[in-house]
Protein backbone atom coordinates (compact mmCIF):
# COMPACT_ATOMS: atom_id res chain seq x y z
CA UNK A 1 0.00 0.00 0.00
CA UNK A 2 1.51 3.20 -1.08
CA UNK A 3 1.21 5.53 1.78
CA UNK A 4 0.01 9.11 1.03
CA UNK A 5 1.98 12.17 -0.24
CA UNK A 6 2.60 14.53 2.50
CA UNK A 7 2.67 18.00 2.03
CA UNK A 8 4.69 20.70 3.82
CA UNK A 9 3.86 24.28 3.79
CA UNK A 10 1.71 26.65 5.71
CA UNK A 11 -1.78 26.65 6.35
CA UNK A 12 -2.77 28.52 3.69
CA UNK A 13 -2.86 28.66 -0.29
CA UNK A 14 0.39 30.18 -1.26
CA UNK A 15 2.39 28.35 -3.38
CA UNK A 16 1.25 24.78 -2.22
CA UNK A 17 -2.38 25.28 -3.32
CA UNK A 18 -2.15 24.64 -7.38
CA UNK A 19 -0.71 21.10 -5.44
CA UNK A 20 -3.64 20.55 -3.36
CA UNK A 21 -6.29 21.06 -5.79
CA UNK A 22 -3.84 18.70 -8.37
CA UNK A 23 -4.00 15.98 -6.10
CA UNK A 24 -7.84 16.49 -5.27
CA UNK A 25 -8.95 16.21 -8.74
CA UNK A 26 -7.07 13.25 -9.41
CA UNK A 27 -8.81 11.80 -6.21
CA UNK A 28 -5.40 11.51 -4.50
CA UNK A 29 -5.76 11.95 -0.61
CA UNK A 30 -2.83 13.55 1.07
CA UNK A 31 -1.64 14.58 4.58
CA UNK A 32 -0.55 18.06 5.53
CA UNK A 33 2.14 18.91 7.89
CA UNK A 34 1.50 22.94 8.59
CA UNK A 35 4.62 25.50 9.49
CA UNK A 36 3.64 27.17 12.31
CA UNK A 37 7.17 27.87 14.38
CA UNK A 38 10.50 29.40 13.71
CA UNK A 39 11.93 26.45 15.48
CA UNK A 40 10.05 23.74 13.27
CA UNK A 41 11.36 25.78 10.20
CA UNK A 42 14.99 25.60 11.19
CA UNK A 43 14.83 21.83 12.06
CA UNK A 44 13.42 21.01 8.53
CA UNK A 45 16.29 22.55 7.00
CA UNK A 46 19.03 21.39 9.37
CA UNK A 47 17.30 18.03 8.66
CA UNK A 48 18.09 18.65 5.03
CA UNK A 49 15.00 17.75 3.39
CA UNK A 50 14.42 20.73 1.86
CA UNK A 51 17.09 20.57 -1.45
CA UNK A 52 17.12 24.56 -2.02
CA UNK A 53 15.94 25.46 1.81
CA UNK A 54 11.99 26.53 0.77
CA UNK A 55 8.60 25.16 1.19
CA UNK A 56 6.85 23.48 -0.58
CA UNK A 57 7.95 20.64 -0.05
CA UNK A 58 6.23 17.20 -0.47
CA UNK A 59 6.95 13.54 -0.19
CA UNK A 60 5.90 11.43 -2.35
CA UNK A 61 7.10 7.51 -3.58
CA UNK A 62 9.90 7.89 -1.56
CA UNK A 63 11.16 11.51 -3.29
CA UNK A 64 11.26 14.70 -1.30
CA UNK A 65 10.43 17.12 -3.47
CA UNK A 66 10.74 20.78 -3.88
CA UNK A 67 9.59 23.08 -6.78
CA UNK A 68 6.45 24.01 -7.40
CA UNK A 69 6.70 22.80 -11.05
CA UNK A 70 8.71 20.05 -10.49
CA UNK A 71 5.74 18.43 -7.85
CA UNK A 72 2.95 20.09 -10.46
CA UNK A 73 4.95 17.98 -13.50
CA UNK A 74 5.04 14.94 -11.36
CA UNK A 75 1.41 14.30 -10.18
CA UNK A 76 0.48 15.36 -13.50
CA UNK A 77 2.25 12.90 -15.33
CA UNK A 78 1.33 10.03 -12.48
CA UNK A 79 -1.94 10.75 -12.75
CA UNK A 80 -2.62 10.69 -16.19
CA UNK A 81 -3.36 14.40 -16.19
CA UNK A 82 -0.83 15.59 -18.56
CA UNK A 83 -1.83 14.85 -22.18
CA UNK A 84 -1.08 11.61 -24.27
CA UNK A 85 2.31 12.98 -26.15
CA UNK A 86 4.43 15.48 -26.71
CA UNK A 87 2.59 18.22 -28.30
CA UNK A 88 -0.19 18.12 -25.89
CA UNK A 89 2.27 18.41 -23.04
CA UNK A 90 3.30 21.46 -24.68
CA UNK A 91 -0.58 22.94 -25.06
CA UNK A 92 -0.95 22.32 -21.57
CA UNK A 93 2.53 23.63 -20.26
CA UNK A 94 1.31 27.12 -22.20
CA UNK A 95 -2.16 26.91 -20.77
CA UNK A 96 -0.77 26.59 -17.55
CA UNK A 97 2.10 28.60 -17.24
CA UNK A 98 -0.30 31.56 -18.44
CA UNK A 99 -2.50 30.46 -15.55
CA UNK A 100 0.44 30.25 -13.50
CA UNK A 101 1.44 33.95 -14.40
CA UNK A 102 -1.97 35.07 -13.96
CA UNK A 103 -2.16 33.09 -10.14
CA UNK A 104 1.39 34.67 -9.46
CA UNK A 105 0.06 38.54 -9.17
CA UNK A 106 -1.98 37.25 -6.09
CA UNK A 107 0.59 35.42 -4.50
CA UNK A 108 1.86 38.38 -2.68
CA UNK A 109 -1.62 40.44 -2.16
CA UNK A 110 -2.13 39.33 1.63
CA UNK A 111 1.69 40.85 2.20
CA UNK A 112 0.38 43.88 0.45
CA UNK A 113 -0.68 47.10 2.55
CA UNK A 114 -4.20 48.13 2.15
CA UNK A 115 -4.25 50.90 -0.73
CA UNK A 116 -1.64 48.26 -2.85
CA UNK A 117 -4.66 45.76 -2.67
CA UNK A 118 -6.59 48.09 -4.38
CA UNK A 119 -4.10 49.09 -6.89
CA UNK A 120 -3.08 44.93 -7.08
CA UNK A 121 -6.87 43.89 -7.28
CA UNK A 122 -7.56 46.50 -10.33
CA UNK A 123 -4.06 45.27 -11.80
CA UNK A 124 -4.97 41.50 -12.12
CA UNK A 125 -8.36 41.60 -12.88
CA UNK A 126 -7.23 44.30 -16.09
CA UNK A 127 -4.65 41.26 -16.86
CA UNK A 128 -7.15 38.26 -16.47
CA UNK A 129 -10.37 39.76 -18.53
CA UNK A 130 -7.59 41.67 -21.41
CA UNK A 131 -5.24 39.20 -21.60
CA UNK A 132 -6.06 35.76 -20.08
CA UNK A 133 -9.79 34.97 -20.16
CA UNK A 134 -9.90 35.80 -23.69
CA UNK A 135 -6.71 33.21 -24.68
CA UNK A 136 -8.91 30.37 -23.23
CA UNK A 137 -12.04 31.91 -24.23
CA UNK A 138 -10.31 31.46 -27.92
CA UNK A 139 -8.93 27.85 -27.36
CA UNK A 140 -12.29 26.42 -26.12
CA UNK A 141 -14.32 28.46 -28.96
CA UNK A 142 -11.45 27.12 -31.91
CA UNK A 143 -11.87 23.64 -30.68
CA UNK A 144 -15.56 23.30 -29.42
CA UNK A 145 -14.68 20.76 -26.66
CA UNK A 146 -15.28 20.12 -23.15
CA UNK A 147 -11.88 20.30 -22.29
CA UNK A 148 -8.74 22.59 -22.95
CA UNK A 149 -6.59 19.85 -24.47
CA UNK A 150 -7.05 16.59 -26.18
CA UNK A 151 -10.84 16.59 -25.39
CA UNK A 152 -10.16 14.89 -21.86
CA UNK A 153 -9.41 16.37 -18.66
CA UNK A 154 -5.97 17.83 -17.75
CA UNK A 155 -3.99 19.98 -15.29
CA UNK A 156 -4.82 22.54 -18.08
CA UNK A 157 -8.30 22.64 -16.70
CA UNK A 158 -7.76 21.94 -13.23
CA UNK A 159 -5.31 25.03 -13.14
CA UNK A 160 -7.50 27.58 -14.84
CA UNK A 161 -10.76 26.68 -13.16
CA UNK A 162 -8.54 27.34 -9.55
CA UNK A 163 -7.33 30.57 -11.37
CA UNK A 164 -11.20 31.58 -12.74
CA UNK A 165 -12.09 31.21 -8.92
CA UNK A 166 -9.46 33.12 -7.28
CA UNK A 167 -10.60 35.69 -9.91
CA UNK A 168 -14.11 35.76 -9.14
CA UNK A 169 -13.47 36.01 -5.15
CA UNK A 170 -11.82 39.45 -6.66
CA UNK A 171 -14.36 40.59 -8.88
CA UNK A 172 -17.22 38.32 -8.56
CA UNK A 173 -18.54 39.29 -12.45
CA UNK A 174 -15.15 38.56 -13.68
CA UNK A 175 -16.81 35.97 -16.26
CA UNK A 176 -18.98 38.05 -17.40
CA UNK A 177 -18.35 38.35 -21.70
CA UNK A 178 -16.60 34.58 -21.61
CA UNK A 179 -19.44 32.42 -21.83
CA UNK A 180 -17.67 29.36 -22.48
CA UNK A 181 -15.76 29.84 -19.97
CA UNK A 182 -18.76 30.22 -17.61
CA UNK A 183 -20.07 26.89 -18.88
CA UNK A 184 -16.59 26.03 -18.52
CA UNK A 185 -16.45 27.05 -14.80
CA UNK A 186 -20.01 24.61 -14.03
CA UNK A 187 -18.84 21.53 -15.89
CA UNK A 188 -15.29 21.42 -14.28
CA UNK A 189 -16.45 22.23 -10.93
CA UNK A 190 -19.25 19.62 -11.13
CA UNK A 191 -16.55 16.87 -12.17
CA UNK A 192 -17.16 14.72 -8.92
CA UNK A 193 -13.47 14.89 -7.28
CA UNK A 194 -13.34 18.87 -8.10
CA UNK A 195 -17.08 18.99 -6.48
CA UNK A 196 -15.66 17.47 -3.54
CA UNK A 197 -12.27 19.60 -3.07
CA UNK A 198 -15.10 22.73 -3.81
CA UNK A 199 -17.25 21.47 -0.67
CA UNK A 200 -16.47 22.58 2.81
CA UNK A 201 -14.40 20.52 4.99
CA UNK A 202 -11.90 19.94 1.87
CA UNK A 203 -8.32 20.48 2.23
CA UNK A 204 -8.83 23.26 -0.06
CA UNK A 205 -7.73 26.49 2.03
CA UNK A 206 -9.57 29.94 2.23
CA UNK A 207 -8.03 33.23 1.32
CA UNK A 208 -5.15 34.21 2.88
CA UNK A 209 -5.73 36.63 6.03
CA UNK A 210 -3.45 38.59 8.28
CA UNK A 211 -2.71 35.44 10.72
CA UNK A 212 -1.41 33.87 7.69
CA UNK A 213 0.93 36.62 6.85
CA UNK A 214 2.19 36.71 10.62
CA UNK A 215 3.00 32.81 10.77
CA UNK A 216 4.91 33.38 7.30
CA UNK A 217 6.57 36.27 8.20
CA UNK A 218 7.75 34.73 11.47
CA UNK A 219 8.66 31.58 10.48
CA UNK A 220 10.61 32.25 7.39
CA UNK A 221 11.71 36.16 8.67
CA UNK A 222 10.85 37.27 5.37
CA UNK A 223 8.40 39.08 3.39
CA UNK A 224 8.25 42.21 5.34
CA UNK A 225 8.03 44.90 2.36
CA UNK A 226 6.71 43.38 -0.34
CA UNK A 227 5.44 45.74 -3.27
CA UNK A 228 2.67 44.95 -5.78
CA UNK A 229 3.25 44.60 -9.64
CA UNK B 1 11.34 27.88 -45.52
CA UNK B 2 13.73 25.81 -44.01
CA UNK B 3 11.74 23.88 -41.17
CA UNK B 4 14.37 24.95 -38.10
CA UNK B 5 12.93 26.40 -35.44
CA UNK B 6 12.20 30.32 -35.18
CA UNK B 7 13.06 32.29 -32.49
CA UNK B 8 11.32 35.21 -31.55
CA UNK B 9 12.91 37.85 -29.15
CA UNK B 10 14.74 40.40 -28.85
CA UNK B 11 18.89 40.38 -29.54
CA UNK B 12 19.24 40.27 -26.23
CA UNK B 13 19.98 36.97 -23.70
CA UNK B 14 16.62 37.78 -21.46
CA UNK B 15 14.31 34.81 -21.21
CA UNK B 16 15.54 33.13 -24.52
CA UNK B 17 19.15 32.45 -24.00
CA UNK B 18 18.19 29.19 -22.13
CA UNK B 19 16.17 27.90 -25.13
CA UNK B 20 19.41 29.22 -27.49
CA UNK B 21 21.18 26.69 -25.12
CA UNK B 22 18.97 23.67 -25.46
CA UNK B 23 18.66 23.52 -28.97
CA UNK B 24 22.61 24.01 -29.59
CA UNK B 25 23.49 21.27 -26.74
CA UNK B 26 20.45 18.88 -28.77
CA UNK B 27 22.29 19.97 -31.76
CA UNK B 28 19.38 21.62 -33.44
CA UNK B 29 20.22 24.53 -35.74
CA UNK B 30 17.67 27.34 -35.61
CA UNK B 31 16.62 30.60 -36.68
CA UNK B 32 16.35 34.03 -35.14
CA UNK B 33 13.75 36.53 -36.12
CA UNK B 34 14.76 40.15 -33.43
CA UNK B 35 12.24 42.22 -32.04
CA UNK B 36 14.03 45.81 -32.67
CA UNK B 37 11.02 48.22 -31.84
CA UNK B 38 7.32 48.03 -30.42
CA UNK B 39 6.12 47.94 -33.94
CA UNK B 40 7.53 44.28 -34.11
CA UNK B 41 6.32 43.05 -31.06
CA UNK B 42 2.70 44.73 -31.87
CA UNK B 43 2.81 43.02 -34.79
CA UNK B 44 3.32 39.87 -33.51
CA UNK B 45 0.86 40.33 -31.48
CA UNK B 46 -2.06 41.36 -33.55
CA UNK B 47 -1.61 38.56 -35.92
CA UNK B 48 -2.53 36.54 -33.15
CA UNK B 49 0.77 34.62 -32.93
CA UNK B 50 1.61 35.31 -28.82
CA UNK B 51 -1.21 33.49 -26.90
CA UNK B 52 -0.53 35.86 -24.17
CA UNK B 53 0.79 38.86 -26.21
CA UNK B 54 3.98 37.77 -24.78
CA UNK B 55 7.77 36.57 -26.49
CA UNK B 56 9.35 34.36 -25.95
CA UNK B 57 7.91 32.80 -28.47
CA UNK B 58 9.09 30.24 -30.91
CA UNK B 59 7.65 28.25 -34.02
CA UNK B 60 8.56 24.53 -33.75
CA UNK B 61 6.68 21.93 -35.41
CA UNK B 62 3.80 23.76 -36.72
CA UNK B 63 3.02 25.02 -33.19
CA UNK B 64 3.79 28.37 -31.97
CA UNK B 65 4.91 28.31 -28.77
CA UNK B 66 4.99 30.36 -25.86
CA UNK B 67 5.98 30.19 -21.91
CA UNK B 68 9.51 29.88 -21.62
CA UNK B 69 8.99 26.64 -19.30
CA UNK B 70 6.35 24.70 -22.19
CA UNK B 71 9.16 26.09 -25.08
CA UNK B 72 11.61 23.72 -23.02
CA UNK B 73 10.29 20.97 -21.85
CA UNK B 74 9.10 20.16 -25.25
CA UNK B 75 12.55 20.92 -26.89
CA UNK B 76 13.87 18.93 -23.89
CA UNK B 77 11.27 16.02 -24.75
CA UNK B 78 11.84 15.68 -28.37
CA UNK B 79 15.30 15.46 -28.13
CA UNK B 80 15.99 12.88 -25.23
CA UNK B 81 17.29 15.50 -23.12
CA UNK B 82 14.57 15.26 -20.34
CA UNK B 83 15.60 11.78 -18.31
CA UNK B 84 13.83 8.20 -19.51
CA UNK B 85 11.02 8.36 -16.99
CA UNK B 86 8.86 10.11 -14.35
CA UNK B 87 11.35 10.15 -11.40
CA UNK B 88 14.58 10.77 -14.15
CA UNK B 89 12.18 14.16 -14.84
CA UNK B 90 11.33 14.69 -11.87
CA UNK B 91 14.90 15.29 -10.64
CA UNK B 92 15.58 17.13 -13.65
CA UNK B 93 13.09 19.42 -13.17
CA UNK B 94 14.19 19.93 -9.56
CA UNK B 95 17.53 20.77 -10.30
CA UNK B 96 16.43 22.53 -13.46
CA UNK B 97 13.53 24.96 -11.41
CA UNK B 98 16.16 25.54 -8.65
CA UNK B 99 18.85 26.91 -11.27
CA UNK B 100 15.93 29.07 -12.85
CA UNK B 101 15.61 31.06 -9.34
CA UNK B 102 19.04 31.51 -9.29
CA UNK B 103 19.51 32.82 -12.80
CA UNK B 104 16.32 34.38 -12.66
CA UNK B 105 18.21 36.74 -9.58
CA UNK B 106 21.40 37.41 -11.72
CA UNK B 107 19.54 38.45 -14.74
CA UNK B 108 17.36 40.96 -12.65
CA UNK B 109 20.24 42.60 -10.50
CA UNK B 110 20.78 45.28 -14.11
CA UNK B 111 17.42 46.43 -14.12
CA UNK B 112 17.67 46.93 -10.02
CA UNK B 113 17.70 50.54 -9.07
CA UNK B 114 21.06 52.18 -8.54
CA UNK B 115 21.44 52.26 -4.41
CA UNK B 116 20.40 48.68 -4.75
CA UNK B 117 22.22 47.29 -7.18
CA UNK B 118 25.19 46.24 -5.01
CA UNK B 119 23.12 44.69 -2.09
CA UNK B 120 20.81 42.77 -4.89
CA UNK B 121 24.21 41.63 -6.53
CA UNK B 122 25.73 40.06 -3.21
CA UNK B 123 22.63 38.31 -2.36
CA UNK B 124 22.17 36.49 -5.30
CA UNK B 125 26.29 35.72 -5.05
CA UNK B 126 25.42 34.31 -1.76
CA UNK B 127 22.53 32.37 -2.39
CA UNK B 128 25.06 31.05 -5.24
CA UNK B 129 27.64 29.79 -3.19
CA UNK B 130 25.44 28.89 -0.36
CA UNK B 131 22.33 27.24 -1.33
CA UNK B 132 22.77 26.13 -5.22
CA UNK B 133 26.06 25.52 -5.75
CA UNK B 134 26.66 22.89 -2.87
CA UNK B 135 23.40 20.96 -4.04
CA UNK B 136 24.81 20.33 -7.06
CA UNK B 137 28.48 19.87 -5.89
CA UNK B 138 26.82 16.92 -3.74
CA UNK B 139 24.64 16.01 -6.11
CA UNK B 140 27.58 15.08 -8.15
CA UNK B 141 29.60 12.96 -5.45
CA UNK B 142 27.55 10.12 -7.36
CA UNK B 143 30.54 10.38 -9.52
CA UNK B 144 28.90 9.93 -12.12
CA UNK B 145 29.97 12.49 -15.58
CA UNK B 146 26.21 13.62 -15.47
CA UNK B 147 23.51 14.79 -12.96
CA UNK B 148 21.10 12.32 -14.04
CA UNK B 149 20.97 8.78 -15.13
CA UNK B 150 24.38 8.99 -16.24
CA UNK B 151 23.39 11.12 -19.59
CA UNK B 152 23.68 14.24 -20.80
CA UNK B 153 20.43 15.65 -19.68
CA UNK B 154 18.75 19.70 -19.76
CA UNK B 155 20.01 19.91 -16.24
CA UNK B 156 23.33 19.57 -16.94
CA UNK B 157 22.81 22.58 -19.71
CA UNK B 158 21.00 24.29 -17.41
CA UNK B 159 23.35 23.87 -14.31
CA UNK B 160 26.53 24.96 -17.00
CA UNK B 161 24.83 28.14 -18.58
CA UNK B 162 24.04 29.21 -14.61
CA UNK B 163 27.26 28.50 -13.86
CA UNK B 164 29.21 31.08 -16.56
CA UNK B 165 26.76 33.48 -15.91
CA UNK B 166 27.46 33.89 -11.64
CA UNK B 167 31.44 33.62 -13.39
CA UNK B 168 30.93 36.50 -15.14
CA UNK B 169 29.50 38.34 -12.23
CA UNK B 170 32.18 36.25 -9.64
CA UNK B 171 35.31 35.09 -11.53
CA UNK B 172 36.45 32.56 -8.63
CA UNK B 173 32.68 31.60 -7.88
CA UNK B 174 33.30 27.47 -8.18
CA UNK B 175 36.58 27.92 -5.98
CA UNK B 176 34.87 25.77 -3.42
CA UNK B 177 33.62 23.55 -5.68
CA UNK B 178 35.74 20.88 -7.45
CA UNK B 179 33.50 18.68 -8.86
CA UNK B 180 31.71 21.68 -10.49
CA UNK B 181 34.82 22.78 -12.03
CA UNK B 182 35.37 19.35 -13.40
CA UNK B 183 31.66 19.34 -14.44
CA UNK B 184 32.12 22.76 -16.00
CA UNK B 185 35.26 21.48 -17.94
CA UNK B 186 33.69 18.13 -19.05
CA UNK B 187 30.54 19.51 -20.26
CA UNK B 188 32.00 22.87 -22.01
CA UNK B 189 34.37 20.37 -23.62
CA UNK B 190 30.96 17.96 -25.46
CA UNK B 191 30.76 19.01 -29.20
CA UNK B 192 27.67 20.96 -29.45
CA UNK B 193 28.04 22.62 -26.57
CA UNK B 194 31.76 23.64 -26.74
CA UNK B 195 30.37 25.21 -30.43
CA UNK B 196 28.00 27.22 -29.24
CA UNK B 197 30.50 28.68 -26.82
CA UNK B 198 32.93 29.65 -29.56
CA UNK B 199 32.74 33.45 -30.98
CA UNK B 200 30.24 33.46 -33.91
CA UNK B 201 27.58 31.30 -32.57
CA UNK B 202 23.99 32.46 -30.97
CA UNK B 203 24.62 32.46 -27.88
CA UNK B 204 24.09 36.27 -26.53
CA UNK B 205 26.59 38.55 -25.09
CA UNK B 206 25.53 39.97 -21.09
CA UNK B 207 23.32 42.98 -21.33
CA UNK B 208 24.54 46.34 -21.14
CA UNK B 209 23.16 49.46 -19.42
CA UNK B 210 23.27 51.17 -22.45
CA UNK B 211 21.00 48.66 -24.59
CA UNK B 212 18.09 48.68 -21.21
CA UNK B 213 16.23 51.86 -22.79
CA UNK B 214 15.90 50.62 -26.17
CA UNK B 215 15.02 47.05 -24.87
CA UNK B 216 12.13 48.83 -22.51
CA UNK B 217 10.87 50.99 -25.42
CA UNK B 218 9.76 47.29 -27.05
CA UNK B 219 8.14 46.73 -24.21
CA UNK B 220 6.54 49.42 -22.69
Amino acid sequence: MAAKPVLYYFDGRGKMESIRWLLAAAGVEFEEVFLETREQYEKLLQSGVLMFQQVPMVEIDGMKLVQTRAILNYIAGKYNLYGKDLKERALIDMYVGGTDDLMGFLLSFPFLSAEDKVKQCAFVVQKATSRYFPAYEKVLKDHGQDFLVGNRLSWADIHLLEAILMLEEKKSDALSGFPLLQAFKKRISSIPTIKKFLAPGSKRKPISDDKYVETVRRVLRMYYDVKPN
Amino acid sequence: MSGKPVLHYPNSRGRMESVRWLLAAAGVEFEEKFLEKKEDLQKLQSDGSLLFQQVPMVEIDGMKLVQTRAILNYIAGKYNLYGKDVKERALIDMYVEGMADLYELIMMNVVQPADKKEEHLANALDKATNRYFPVFEKILNHGHDFLVGNKLSRADVSLLETILVVEERKPDALAKFPLLQSFKARISNTPNIKKFLQPGSQRKPPLQEKDIPSLMAIFH
